[in-house]
């Protein structure tokens, strides 16, 4: 049962095959054996689930639909608010935190008729690209214990590669649905800035950040998109903009659309075997009647750096909420208010969250502010007039996710600059607001790797669809840890 | 671009973070480094290029001046580490 993916799930609970029960009993069953190794989930809500699915059998039996996603599991990363549900982000700071409401995200979801398992693992407040900063202790990759699944949303993706859940909700500030989707083997898509709501999201880089789908197939991110997707007028960046039928598109063919390969992506540093898989998508993709061009987005190198800024500068304004007053963590016996809020927020945070305040603070503070903050926000302009000029020309962009497959644990803790050239790829959708999927398109050494697919604003439906035509002529996102 | 220690005592300060003293050379040794990356940067000449404001050149939206939520300052104080009387609790701020 374990192994369909979410879309199979949904034909079986319709034809009967099994309930909604029996399916989130074995998956929790599953969870509960795995998680011990994987370290994938923070909570599972065992209780609410089964009293959720049982509701949704009740209804389905009195000929009743609660919406697409009729008593399908999922998981949240712990970064959405759940009302009643601790929601930690990761951190020391919120290992207690029950929020009084729901995220957007999570609200319609579950209005979707969608059954939450429980809230998966993430680096604090989403900073990381390995899942070794959480509070709750590294998760591992399930192709192999030994290594990362990539971050932030690494519990999420080893979740749905360990096949714990069909699907998961994840963030993306950098990569953080795209690379660990990368590393685990399934498929992620990051949508254009402004698609689906960040209200209930525990903020980091609020220009940066974006709620988006992981799952096996593009058609299961499909299905779970369609649902999360749609303005929202409690966050103020949502954009107003009608809904695409993002399953309606799948099946279009591919044939005369038009990819673009910036030669930056394929120059020094990429892994060879890497390219070599590449290549071999580009000629599965070409055999499906696209086309391939050379070129240029020529401010890429300039892509980490300035992200390293607006994400610092952004992080340390918004963890400024966090100040052992209204909730979160508190230290004992404060002398003085200072001391309250010093002493809350040196023992609340960890290493990297508060190497990223640092960082934020220093490029934001007078005498500073126009030759960091500003500087990278011009930066950012460059990359995305890089973006606008290659879609004049073409449909998409095609590279690597990742430099590397999945690294060991502990093989990159020490250097945090080394870390971060991890999210090389991925960073520049981000800063430029684009929509950017990642798919499996083969393995180095029985490790995943992903390719990715970035598209222009609103172009999710077309993302999509060619990645789920890709996936019918694969069978990368079918192969399931041993 | 190397931070030293009073930087980060004085970033720290301004964040209101304690950092240990034991911690803080390993703090100046990290923030030199991204500050390092950040300097490539200046690679680039971008004094007639517009910082950019919005990905997609949204504006903020306004909403109409109406009243929209509930009070639910019980249930936000239930969470709260320390509260008397519907008041968060601080030590005080004056002798």
């Amino acid at each position: 049962m374990h192994k369909l993916t979410l879309a199979a799930m949904q034909r079986s609970l319709e034809s009967g095959e099994f309930s909604s029960v029996e399916l989130c009993q074995h998956l929790i069953e599953r969870t509960k054996q795995h998680n011990e190794t994987l370290n994938a989930f923070v909570s599972i809500t065992e209780e609410q689930a089964l009293s959720e699915a049982k509701a949704a059998d009740e209804k389905r039996a009195a000929g009743d639909t609660l919406g697409s996603l009729h008593g399908l599991p999922i998981a949240h990363k712990d970064i959405f608010c759940t009302d009643g549900v601790r929601t930690s982000c990761g951190s020391k700071m919120l290992e207690n935190f029950v929020p009084p409401y729901n995220a957007t995200v999570v609200e319609k979801l579950k209005s979707a008729g969608a059954i939450s398992l429980g809230k998966t693992n993430m680096d604090e407040f989403a900073m990381g690209s390995s899942n070794e900063n959480s509070f709750f202790g590294v998760v591992r990759n399930p192709w192999d214990t030994e290594r990362v699944p990539g971050g932030s949303s690494g519990g999420s993706a080893a979740a749905v590669a360990g096949r714990l859940v069909p699907a998961c909700t994840g963030t993306d500030t950098g990569g953080s649905i795209r690379q660990p989707a990368a590393f685990c083997g399934i498929t992620g898509i990051k949508p254009t800035y402004g698609r689906v709501s960040r209200y209930g999201m525990i903020a980091f880089a609020s220009s940066l950040d974006q709620g988006g789908p992981l799952a096996a197939t593009a058609e299961d991110c499909a299905l779970l998109l369609n649902e999360m997707a749609g303005f929202d007028p409690r966050d103020s960046t949502s954009i107003d903009r009608a809904n695409d039928d993002y399953m309606a598109t799948l099946h279009q063919p591919v044939k005369g659309m038009k990819i673009g390969l910036p030669k930056q992506y394929f120059e020094a540093g990429l892994d060879d075997s890497i390219a070599a898989l590449l290549q071999q998508a580009i000629k599965e993709l070409e055999k499906l009647g696209a086309e391939f061009v050379d070129i240029e987005l020529k401010n890429q190198h300039l892509a980490v750096p300035a992200y390293y800024i607006v994400a610092p500068a952004e992080c340390s304004s918004n963890l400024a909420r966090f100040d052992g007053v209204r909730y979160g963590h508190r230290c004992e016996d404060p002398k003085d208010l200072e001391d309250l809020y010093k002493r809350s927020r040196a023992e609340g945070f960890g290493r990297e969250v508060k190497r990223r305040i640092l960082v934020g603070t220093y490029a934001l503070s007078a005498g500073y502010y126009d030759a960091f903050y500003v500087k990278a926000q011009k930066i950012r302009s460059l990359i995305s007039q890089d973006f606008s000029q290659a879609f004049a020309d073409v449909d998409f962009i095609l590279g690597p996710t990742t430099p590397s497959p999945a690294f060991k644990i502990g093989e990159k803790t020490s250097d945090p600059v080394a870390m971060y050239l991890n999210d090389i790829y991925t960073i520049p959708a981000n800063l430029a607001g684009l929509p950017g999927i990642s798919v499996p398109c083969g393995d180095v050494g029985g490790l995943p790797v992903g390719l990715q697919l970035v598209g222009n604003y609103f172009d999710e439906a077309r993302l999509l669809n060619v990645a789920h035509q890709y996936q019918t002529v694969t069978d990368w996102h079918t192969r399931i840890p041993g | 671009m190397a931070v030293d220690n009073k930087v980060v005592e004085q970033v720290a300060h301004l964040a209101r973070v304690q950092i240990s003293a034991e911690s803080v050379p390993d703090y100046a040794s990290d923030m030199s480094g991204v500050l390092e990356l950040a300097a490539q940067m200046d690679q680039v000449d971008t004094s007639s290029v517009e910082p950019m404001a919005h990905p997609t050149h949204a504006v903020q939206r306004l909403r109409d001046d109406v009243v929209d939520e509930v009070n639910q300052r019980d249930a936000f104080q239930a969470i709260a580490p320390s509260v008397e009387n519907g008041y968060y609790l601080v030590p005080p701020v004056i002798e």
